[in-house]
């Protein structure tokens, strides 16, 4: 065997397991970028939040959370960094580009994004006055991905669904159910008008298209949600 | 064509010296622009109109914004010299997953240790030094977390270490007593020109944190 087989430490052959969530947005950014570059996986779900298996515990001891990407069993956790190492195994279909500089807008948006998921879920958890701050935060960020990151692109990644696109698409599986448990619209053709065309393009692909949990699913798993921080809120 | 490199900072800031030392290893001359953050320059804000923050890295009139992607670019461009990142990209996966860590974790509860007090104070200690230990132990026995030279890793923490003197005082505890081989791993970086010329001085940052304590009001 040639040395440099020796020393190969992981080949895209080796086999490649997912630990995840169906309602996650973090797992489903992982499984689109998979799905694109059309790598086989094994897909094992975690039953959250109360029962995480040992072997997730064991390949993420430090945050013990979803996703979890194992490949030739050697675990990689939190999803941005998932999602590069993806992209730099299996380079096809790049979820990057190749300009150094353009590469470093293109992370600063996906971290935009990731950092204000949690906050723009506020308006799903909160109630009341702490709400309608929420909501207006929500316009904020909106307007600042819109105007600052998208511009006139058809995706962040420009031509093609990019690093960003798949952070932002929580919107299209996460936000949109959390909008018709609440009642209330963000993103629309008057308020954001490309963000909303940005919403077409991205649900319409047919590799998202056919990786998005069922709708009605996460409605009904979100309206115990919302009654579970509806007590919580009462209680507190 | 010249390279134009500017880099827009505040000298206190860990994550203005991540950018600071990178620069440095790779030998880049840049321009130097101290900001008054109670008075931010035009520059600044047209260069960063989403966080309005430092440090900014302006390359050739074009903004990178956020330390680590500011680390990333410079390691990129400037390839060639004193590579941040390892070219394997199972070993990048694991420098950004503890360099994500450093920034999860590490100024934030060390924020809470300096401007708290009491029981709230006795519990941030409490999670720094366990964050502190955490990477104690992936350092093991290496003599940098990126191997045998300074790596991203490296880059992404050792910037905090100037900071402790600030952090014990405040906390009226000993980051050494707890974590004598991350201690002997800072000293280490700080021979180094590059970390030794990016850091400012402890006892600096201490007056700096007191003064700021007076400022808001915080004993």
């Amino acid at each position: 065997m040639s040395p440099s087989l020796l020393h190969k430490t992981e080949t895209t052959m080796d086999e490649v397991k997912l630990f995840g969530f169906w309602a996650s947005p973090f797992s489903r950014r992982v499984i689109w970028a998979l799905k694109l570059k059309g790598v086989e996986y094994e897909y094992i779900e975690e039953d959250l939040p109360y029962n995480k298996s040992d072997l997730l515990l064991q390949y993420n001891p430090v945050h013990k959370k979803i996703p979890v990407l194992v490949h030739g069993g050697k675990p990689i956790a939190e999803s941005l960094v998932i999602l590069e190492y993806i992209d730099e195994v299996w380079p096809h279909n790049p979820l990057l580009p190749k300009d150094a500089y353009e590469r470093s807008v293109a992370r600063f948006w996906a971290k935009f994004i990731e950092e204000k998921t949690q906050p723009m879920w506020d308006f799903f958890r909160k109630f009341g006055e702490e709400q309608q701050k929420a909501i207006e935060n929500n316009y904020e960020i909106l307007r600042t991905i819109e105007e600052h990151g998208l511009g006139d692109k058809k995706f962040f990644g420009g031509d093609q669904i990019g690093i960003a696109d798949l952070v932002f698409g929580m919107v299209i599986h996460m936000l949109a159910p959390m909008e018709e448990v609440v009642g209330y619209k963000f993103i629309k053709a008057d308020s954001f008008p490309r963000l909303h065309a940005w919403v077409k393009h991205f649900s319409e692909h047919p590799v998202i298209k056919d990786n998005v949990p069922d709708y009605t699913k996460v409605v009904d798993f979100l309206k115990i949600r919302r009654e579970f921080y509806r007590n919580s809120q009462q209680n507190s | 064509m010249a390279e134009e490199v500017v880099l827009l900072d505040f000298w206190p800031s860990p994550f203005g010296m991540r950018s600071r030392i990178a620069l440095a290893e790779k030998g880049i001359k840049y321009e130097y622009k101290e900001e008054d953050l109670r008075n931010k320059s035009a520059l600044l804000l047209q260069m960063n109109p989403v966080h309005k923050k430092i440090p900014v890295l302006i390359h050739n009139g074009k903004p990178v914004c956020e330390s680590l992607i500011q680390v990333q670019y410079i390691d990129e461009v400037w390839h060639d010299k004193a590579p941040l990142l390892p070219s394997d990209p199972y070993q990048k996966a694991t420098g950004r997953f503890w360099a994500d860590y450093v920034d999860k974790k590490i100024y934030d509860l060390g924020s809470r240790v300096w401007k708290t007090k009491g029981e709230e104070q006795a519990t941030a200690k409490k999670e720094f030094i366990e964050t502190l230990k955490l990477l104690e132990k992936e350092l093991g026995d290496k003599p940098y977390f990126g191997g045998e030279s300074l790596g991203y890793v490296d880059v992404a923490f050792i910037p905090f270490y100037s900071w402790f003197y600030a952090y014990e005082k405040c906390g009226n505890f000993s980051i050494e007593a707890e974590c004598p081989k991350l201690i002997a791993w800072a000293k280490r970086c700080t021979q180094k020109e590059s970390v030794a010329k990016s850091l400012p001085d402890q006892q600096k940052v201490y007056d700096f944190i007191l003064e700021m304590k007076k400022r808001f009001g915080i004993e």
